[in-house]
């Protein structure tokens, strides 16, 4: 289920990327970030996979809600990492703006 | 249990050499060798995106060991090193789905680049055509 929800958020951010019309979002970032993860999560499925087999496939209803849990978890944690870098490389220099903005009102 | 360590690895490898390849790329431009042109992708670029690849996914890795408690805030960070069978079975793990996951990523990024490299020659020749 984690595995599922990352490749998902990958694909979607994907194809916010490639329909962008300019730079100034930064999103490159962050669909590496959930590529990479889809990918090492994909590894980790293969080898789970290798040793139960079918039963990879049945997981019980405690294991699904737990790793739906997670996977949404490791996708908030992406856009927090985003969101956190766009606000410091501050491409449109908004956030600039403002401190000097506050800083001349102060 | 500790497995994103071995990506982690690698993404610190790469940046290095990102770093020095920016710096020659760098000095190639500056003296003007003509081999450097805009119709191909700087490798600087190209592993600045398995740079990314390597650190995001292990970031993320890193989160879903903490939250399954394999990754603690205090020494020696991983709980399977507390007892020696339990590093044993790590180092194991890292050794095969730690050294898959880094083989992986390299190699969807090999052909990431492979595929950028022809579809920015795909459009200089349509450019140059259309010129034409």
């Amino acid at each position: 289920m984690t595995l599922l929800i990352t490749v998902f958020a990958a694909v979607i951010s994907t194809v916010i990327w490639y329909n962008r019309e300019n730079d100034d979002m930064k999103l490159g970032p962050l669909l590496f970030m959930y590529w990479g993860a889809s990918i090492m999560w994909f590894v980790d499925a293969i080898f789970e996979y290798a040793e139960l087999g079918a039963e990879y496939f049945a997981p019980a209803l405690e294991d699904i809600i737990n790793d739906t849990f997670l996977g949404l978890s490791v996708v908030a944690l992406g856009l927090v990492i985003w969101v956190v870098r766009l606000l410091i490389l501050d491409p449109k220099g908004k956030i600039g703006r403002i401190l000097i903005r506050d800083r001349k009102t102060v | 249990m500790a497995c994103f360590l071995v990506s982690g690895a690698e993404a610190v490898v790469v940046k290095a050499v990102e770093k020095a390849e920016e710096k020659k790329e760098l000095k190639r431009i500056e003296s003007g060798d003509v081999s450097v042109n805009s119709a191909t992708i700087p490798l600087s670029r190209k592993l600045k995106w398995l740079f990314n690849l390597l650190l995001g996914g292990a970031v993320l890795l890193a989160f879903e060991h903490v939250w399954h408690g394999e990754v603690v805030a205090w020494f020696p960070f991983l709980t399977a090193m507390s007892d020696p069978a339990d590093a044993s079975e790590m180092f194991h793990e890292m050794a095969t789905v730690g050294v898959t996951m880094a083989l992986l990523i390299t190699a969807v990024w090999a052909g990431m680049c492979v595929t950028a490299d022809a579809i920015v020659k795909r459009n200089a020749s349509d450019t140059a055509s259309n010129e034409a």
